[in-house]
């Protein structure tokens, strides 16, 4: 069995963002990380190499900086690194068409990947991976194991948590879950330095990258909220539920 | 130009949401059409102001959520831009749909305009992208950022069936502890962090969200330190929530904290310390010690008439 994870380099979650000329400033961006989701999905995978003898391949799309993440994974286990280098802004088409043609060169038989960016916070590669691949997919896991020649994950529900199963091939889009993430050791972080990495472009793969359709014309920093309105000691509270009553009209 | 929404399924009657979605498609087109996965709440629908045409779409795989399955059923139904509300999933069908038809797909739109013009928000909420979309493309809204259609409306119900077969099994479901409301589906909340010394605490949260009809969420400290559920969690790598009144009880405000709930419509902080940082995004801020703030809160809130 093969196990493809889609992992993204996004900025470190407590980086700040600084915006100039209308875009996010990168060379401002002082840390650069796998996105925390990715993270769990890259757990999972490991678990399956170690209890399901899974070969887990690494895949990352992304301009050069972000062949560190592939090592970062080969640093707590991951097999093989795939990176499809492309330095621009992808639209969420020609993203995803590239993803699920990397998948296809890995010959993966199923792909984890994160629910949702740390950046972007869209969630839509799993799902738009899978629908390329006319696979099934299954969000919000945050386990799976390999069963009888099945997939059986557990996934969160609005009223709850279910345990499901797949017959087959299958995008799983997870959650944080209770699982601690593993730490590179000393020796895993000197094998991955060596290990190579495939590099290819979306057009070696007959990718293009071209949506239309979407664009980004400006970032901006989110509008000031104006001062609240603030209260000293605990008998002020009285008033303060008043006002939700009268003035914010919320309770 | 044709709208067309998909309302996410719902327990009971239609999705809350998809008031606000008509509104939206009203916004940018001149028709509407509502396809209902499932089919509950189609009546409901159907008075909504701008609606044109309700579809009930029925079939056995609407039983279990299951995204590629689903869209299969629904892609040939749509015409023209598809709205959807961001949930769980909403951004999961969204995103097959629209890979499904050759489209863009832009998630959790906080302002629609004609054009199509859109905001959203990035980097957990640290910034705004404003973003231009032509041609038909699937678009999913924030839940409570637009206001709701009126009702008053008058449209065809249909009904269409499907014969997809689902291809996720579900062996268990496995119920909550409790029959608490999750942070992800209300109107209000009120969480707890460090500030409240011991997870025994968060009683007195459960207490005065009955009286409110809220449901009680947590900062990721005390979800990781003290293993409440992760379902609970609001902030970066937990839930982002859109109440109309988020009540934040002895929580600094860690930048992730904040961005899972800073565009809350009201947010109310109780903290002892009047530099913590919740007080900068808070509409209302009491400087006190939680002990003594909420027993007041609670019995206001109990002496409302």
């Amino acid at each position: 069995m093969k196990v493809a994870v889609l992992i993204k380099q996004v900025p470190d979650t407590t980086a700040r963002i600084s915006i100039a000329g209308g875009s996010v400033d990168e060379g401002s961006i002082s840390k650069w990380t796998i996105s925390p989701y990715d993270e769990y999905a890259l757990e999972a995978a490991l678990k399956l190499q170690s209890e399901s003898g899974a070969k887990v391949v690494a895949i990352t799309l992304g301009p050069q900086r972000s062949s560190k993440s592939l090592i970062d994974a080969a640093a707590v286990g991951a097999d093989e690194l795939m990176h499809v280098l492309y330095e621009g802004d992808a639209g969420s088409l020609s993203l995803q068409s590239a993803l699920a043609a990397a998948v296809r060169k890995s010959e993966a038989d199923i792909v984890l990947a994160g629910k949702q960016a740390a950046d972007t916070n869209s969630g839509s590669t799993a799902p738009g991976v899978a629908q390329m691949l006319g696979l099934p997919c299954v969000g919000l896991v945050s386990e799976v194991k390999a069963v009888d020649g099945n997939f059986v994950a557990t996934r969160s529900t609005s009223s709850g948590m279910e345990r499901v199963s797949v017959n087959g091939p299958c995008v799983f889009a997870f959650d944080k879950g209770d699982e601690e993430l593993r730490r590179p050791n000393v020796r895993g972080i000197m094998m991955a330095k060596k290990k190579p990495i495939e590099s290819l472009s979306p057009a070696d793969m007959g990718i293009s990258m071209e949506d239309g359709g979407v664009n980004v014309e400006s970032v901006g920093y989110p509008p000031e909220k104006p001062a609240g309105q603030t209260f000293q000691g605990a008998a002020s509270a009285s008033e303060v539920v008043t006002k939700l009553r009268e003035e914010a009209n919320v309770i | 130009m044709s709208v067309t929404i998909v309302s996410e399924p719902h327990e009971e009657g239609m999705h809350p949401t998809l008031p606000q979605l008509v509104r939206a498609a009203s916004i940018i087109g001149e028709s509407c059409t509502v396809i209902i996965p499932g089919g509950n709440g189609a009546d409901e629908a159907s008075k909504i102001q701008g609606v044109e045409k309700v579809i009930k779409l029925n079939g056995d795989c609407f039983s279990v959520f299951d995204s590629s399955t689903w869209s299969a059923a629904i892609s040939g139904l749509v015409d023209g831009t598809v709205l959807m509300a961001t949930t769980p999933v909403g951004r999961e069908l969204s995103a097959s749909i629209a890979a499904g038809l050759g489209r863009s797909v832009v998630q959790d739109v906080t302002s629609i305009a004609p054009g199509i013009k859109v905001e959203r928000p990035a980097y957990s909420g640290k910034a705004v992208e404003s973003i231009s979309v032509s041609g038909d493309a699937v678009i999913t809204i924030r839940p409570n950022a637009i206001e709701s259609a009126e009702s008053g409306g008058s449209a065809d119900v249909s009904t269409v069936d499907s014969g997809e077969n689902l291809k996720i099994a579900i062996l268990e479901a496995i119920a909550k502890a409790g029959e608490r409301l999750d942070v992800s589906e209300a109107d209000i909340i009120i969480s707890g962090g460090r500030g409240l010394g011991d997870r025994s605490n968060f009683e007195k949260l459960e207490s005065v969200a009955d009286s409110l009809g809220a449901a009680v969420g947590a900062s990721r400290a005390v979800v990781d330190e003290w293993g409440l559920p992760h379902s609970m969690q609001v902030g970066q790598t937990g839930k982002t929530v859109t109440p109309s009144l988020y009540i934040a009880v002895g929580i600094s405000g860690a930048i992730q904290h904040l961005a899972g709930m800073r565009s809350s419509r009201y947010i109310l902080a109780i903290n002892k310390d009047p530099e913590a940082p919740i007080f900068g995004v808070a509409d209302y801020g009491i400087v006190a010690q939680w002990e003594d703030a909420l027993p007041v809160l609670h019995e206001a809130i109990k002496s409302l008439p």
